[in-house]
């Protein structure tokens, strides 16, 4: 692969990610955070539960855009198919569910191993290619995987299976709406935690190194392969994860969940939140999920303005609503 | 079952020769422009629905395809001005974004214009029948039409490009984009004109599927994730790639939707069969696309220069 | 200025729900955008009439239908179902034309003790298995139609016949159905790619080779149109007779016909309604549905008009207390209104009991397409699944 070829505005930042971004930007992250902890709160005491719902399924898909950054944002690997993670983890709550096994202690390292099963055999494969081919056999991929489970009819194929009861943990019961949106905003600030020790290992060095600069990684004697593969397959088994819970969260398992639009709309989330900054993904799939609500609610052709939302901030918004946030405190 | 197996081909074949004309302007673009344009499809839909409503208007297919052509052509020309021009200094992922809202808006403003149900577009008696090809071969005859008129296509497309100045340049410009601009080309005007190029043959794709299939919202999502396979196998940027590897899937995909369940009884019992077998072509063109990737990262014939 | 529009939004998004309480509230969830669109457009006129007839009252009080659009997928589908079974003034939610939307959302309004209704989707499952006393259906069990179509097709001495529908659930469920009850041979079995694939070439090229003297085939929506047009372009017709089961209706006949797709004229198909049935109620749902819309209603209409009825005489016998679930549930089940279909009643697991008829589609008085009861197959029908049900 030549030099060039490395998308443009993804070179990763000269400076090492720091947890909360820098100077005043670490503010506005700290607010935002706690913002997405303190709303769902309120809503749960004013005992609106579609609302903490809400707030429950941003911070899922947040975790998910998280685990995509953590390739995409610093590893410079453009997967088309993070959709399909997020189904096996789904789906590896659904079927033993199905089955009468409902340990969440079960559901979790299955959900967590699937993904990273499925992550490290198709990421064998794909991370022999480069570019526009990686981002289209990721792709592949993931719809051989929605058609897999298109297939299993015993599993409700494309009806969906309905998960009758939530994993069940135990000492805790995630039944309960702020039980689980504890757990998925414990388990979001876990993974955000990880990305930044990840990143900031001198593993992460040689994963960002192989994206700025592949040819002298591998002159530097480092096996850029290897690195690449395992940063998938920790990025694959933690969407798998953010998968198990959004299966909690919806009670419904289905194929859907994995189409090449889903994995688009993670893709967004990144690009809109800020590829390549720890914080980023969080404020995308915030974003995201906010612009679409919000504008599903004035009108059913809500595509259109979001279309156009989506083509500005491609054309516009450069490093995302984290660059936003950070060039805003400078100027 | 000979018969059979030859009218599948056939039907193979008319799959192909669709998926080199979405596949042709694909290549064109990303050869030429290094650009990346998911929307692709929405010209497919496009031109079927302007060519459905041309059709009622005139009364007749072929004067709503002669004219609807040219209407797509000026519509792929401004699409290029206005948005996809400001896209080529970004890389490969914001392209996969921007034109991933290029889908939801046209997509919208079809429901919009024309509504929710799609149109059915009549077509004249003399290509609504049927004609036998070969003793006891009967074939329907526009999907004759289809399979000639997308060779016919394709032939032009091969003189264009090996025996024309634009063709040059589009061979040039696929090896060397700073080279041709070094050269004095006025590379915006090309630009605009391939990719109007491109729509035109989006377009007729779209136009020739529609009385089959009739037009519908969506119809080009569905469709345009098998022509990135398509270019895929074949090499990004090789025209020559594109047919061989259209022609290879749309044969490929025909004969799997209808041998693969009768191929896999002899292997298993007919009723874990009956659930394999549309679960296995559904997925036939991707693990198609994983096998040659894995063993050719480029494609089966990537362009020579880069 | 972005922390501000998300307080906002969400301050307005919670406040929302304390206004319009004057109003008695019934939730619809239907597919408002793709091109399913056209299914939930012509569900929604039915309701819009429905409530013009009834004077924009249910019971006797103000009333009015809240719409929600499922986006034609099951998650949507059930975040909206969530959305209503939130609304304290929602008791309930009617509509679903897609048995994987229904079975999404059902558990979210079950465990509120709400009342779902069907008028649409009929999944095995929730007839059977899972059914529930907070479920009814103004529409079928899945497996029903099919069932008396392959019933016609042993009265009619049909030897062999050739299955396609789409590789989906209720595909499966039409396949099945149609094997469940037909005598003859089925020469071969296709399920295609469900939703994208709308080419049917080399299924037809088997169908035709398998010598089959019929073909029965499930195509909903946009495509039924398409395969009833290469079934055409094939040169099918009179060689194999073609048999449909929700592919053709209201909304795609005259799309049909200015296609001149010729083809579907004279071909037979089982529901159990029609806009020909005889019967005071249907004569003025058809007449006024056409009167405002210039199309014949789909059975998609008539099962949705019959939601809206159905709710009305419960919501009557309650005298509008919309908290009270269980004596809802007692008038719903007695089911005391007038149906577009004739008589109507409910099973033990809250699917109707009720005819199915065999239909031709022919040319009406005006010229229009359009169809016709030509028998009745089924009398009082009662679904298969209905004895594994607990109720």
């Amino acid at each position: 692969m030549s030099v060039q070829e490395v998308p443009k505005n993804l070179k990763p930042h000269l400076q090492a990610p720091s947890l909360f971004g820098f100077g005043q930007g670490k503010l506005v992250t700290i607010l935002i955070m706690a913002l997405l902890f303190m709303l769902p709160m309120i809503a749960w005491w004013m005992g609106n539960k579609f609302y903490l719902d809400f707030s429950v399924r941003i911070i899922c898909l947040a975790i998910a855009a998280v685990s995509l950054n953590l390739i995409l944002g610093f590893g410079g690997l453009v997967s088309f198919g993070h959709a399909a993670f997020i189904g096996i983890g789904a789906y590896a709550v659904g079927i033993p569910a199905y089955h009468g096994y409902e340990s969440a202690w079960l559901h979790f390292p299955l959900a967590v191993g699937l993904a990273g099963l499925f992550a490290l055999v198709t990421g064998a494969i794909s991370l022999r290619t480069k570019g526009v081919y990686f981002i289209m056999i990721t792709m592949a991929f993931a719809q051989m995987a929605y058609y897999f489970f298109l297939s299993l009819e015993e599993y409700g194929g494309d009806d969906g299976m309905t998960l009758w009861s939530r994993s069940d943990f135990g000492l805790i019961n995630i039944s309960d709406g702020l039980t689980f949106f504890l757990l998925c905003y414990s388990v979001l600030a876990i993974c955000i935690y990880l990305t930044f020790r990840i990143v900031n290992s001198r593993f992460g060095m040689v994963l960002r190194g192989c994206n700025s600069n592949e040819p002298r990684m591998k002159a530097l004697g480092y096996n850029t392969y290897l690195y690449r593969l395992t940063a998938y397959v920790i990025s694959g088994a933690m969407c798998g994860l953010a998968g198990a819970l959004i299966a909690n969260l919806q009670d419904f398992i289905t194929a859907d969940t994995m189409t090449w639009t889903r994995s688009g709309e993670l893709m967004f989330m990144v690009i809109l939140g800020g590829a390549g900054s720890i914080f980023g993904p969080v404020f995308g799939a915030v974003a995201f999920l906010l612009i679409e609500e919000v504008l599903s609610a004035f009108t059913i052709y809500w595509a259109l303005p979001f279309g156009i939302l989506l083509i500005l901030s491609v054309l516009f918004i450069k490093g995302g609503v984290n660059g936003l946030i950070l060039r805003g405190w400078k100027s | 079952m000979s018969t059979l197996f030859l009218i599948q081909f056939l039907n193979g074949l008319q799959l192909g020769v669709l998926l080199f004309l979405l596949a042709a302007g694909l290549t064109l673009v990303f050869g030429i422009m290094d650009f990346v344009n998911l929307a692709h499809g929405s010209l497919y839909m496009i031109g079927a629905f302007i060519c459905a409503s041309l059709t009622f208007w005139t009364g007749s297919f072929v004067w709503g395809v002669l004219l609807a052509i040219p209407i797509v052509a000026v519509i792929g020309f401004f699409f290029e001005k206005l948005i996809v021009r400001h896209l080529y200094e970004s890389n490969h992922l914001d392209h996969v974004l921007a034109t991933f809202g290029i889908i939801l808006i046209a997509d919208t403003l079809v429901q919009l214009s024309w509504g929710p149900q799609g149109i059915a577009i009549p077509l004249p008696d003399y290509l609504s029948g049927q004609v036998e090809i070969l003793p006891d071969i009967i074939f329907p005859t526009f999907r004759l039409v289809i399979i000639s008129s997308g060779l016919l296509i394709a032939a032009g497309l091969y003189w264009l490009i090996t025996y024309t100045r634009l063709g040059m340049l589009i061979r040039a410009g696929a090896s060397n984009r700073t080279m041709v601009s070094a050269l004095g080309v006025d590379i915006s005007t090309l630009f605009a004109g391939v990719f109007a190029l491109g729509a035109v043959l989006a377009g007729i794709a779209g136009m020739l599927i529609a009385p089959i299939t009739e037009a519908t919202i969506g119809m080009g999502n569905d469709i345009i994730i098998t022509a990135f396979v398509v270019i895929i196998v074949g090499g990004i940027g090789s025209m020559k790639g594109a047919f061989i590897a259209a022609i290879l899937i749309g044969i490929i995909d025909t004969l799997g939707r209808s041998f693969l369940k009768d191929i896999l009884e002899v292997f298993m019992e007919s009723a874990s069969a009956a659930t394999a077998g549309p679960a296995l072509s559904s997925m036939l063109i991707y693990i198609i696309m994983a096998i040659v990737l894995a063993l050719r990262p480029q494609g089966l014939f990537p362009p020579k220069v880069r | 200025m972005k922390k501000q529009f998300i307080i906002g939004a969400l301050a307005s998004a919670l406040m929302t729900s304390a206004a319009f309480a004057e109003n008695l509230k019934v939730g619809f969830i239907t597919t408002l955008t793709t091109p399913a669109a056209v299914i939930g457009n012509d569900q929604k006129n039915a309701v819009d009439l429905a409530m013009e007839h009834l004077g924009n009252k249910l019971g006797g009080k103000p009333a009015e239908i809240v719409f929600e659009d499922d986006g034609f997928k099951p998650e949507i589908g059930k975040q909206k179902t969530d959305k209503l079974v939130q609304d304290d003034d929602i008791s309930i939610i009617a509509g679903y034309i897609w048995s994987n939307v229904l079975m999404a959302s059902a558990k979210p309004i079950f465990d509120a003790n709400k009342i779902m209704i069907s008028a649409n989707a009929g999944p095995s499952v929730i007839a059977g298995k899972r059914c529930n006393a907070n479920f009814f259906s103004t529409s079928w069990q899945n497996d029903q139609t099919p069932m008396a179509m392959g019933e016609y097709l042993n009265q009619n001495g049909v030897k062999s016949i050739y299955v396609m529908a789409p590789n989906y659930a209720a595909g499966k469920d039409m396949a099945a159905g149609v094997a469940r009850t037909f005598k003859g041979e089925i020469k071969g079995q296709d399920l295609t790619t469900w939703p994208g694939q709308l080419d049917f070439s080399a299924e037809l090229a088997k169908a035709k080779a398998s010598g089959a003297e019929a073909i029965f085939v499930f195509y909903p929506g946009k495509a039924g149109g398409a395969f009833i047009k290469q079934y055409q372009q094939a040169g099918l017709k009179g060689t194999m007779d073609l048999y449909t089961v929700f592919s053709v209706d209201g909304i795609s006949l005259p799309k049909m016909q200015a296609g001149n797709l010729e083809g579907v004229l004279g071909s037979k198909l089982t529901n159990q309604w029609d806009p020909t049935l005889d019967n005071e109620a249907n004569k003025k749902f058809v007449a006024d549905f056409k009167a405002k819309h210039g199309t014949y209603p789909s059975f998609y209409a008539a099962q949705a008009y019959d939601s809206i009825m159905l709710i009305n005489s419960a919501v009557g016998a309650v005298d509008g207390d919309m908290k009270n679930v269980d004596g809802l549930k007692a008038a719903l089940k007695e089911a005391k209104f007038d149906s577009v279909r004739g008589k109507f009643k409910f099973g033990n697991n809250n699917m109707p009991v009720q005819n199915f008829y065999l239909r031709e589609v022919v040319e009406d008085a005006d010229g229009k397409w359009a169809t016709k009861v030509v028998s009745t197959v089924y009398t009082d029908h009662v679904d298969p699944y209905a004895s594994d049900c607990k109720l």
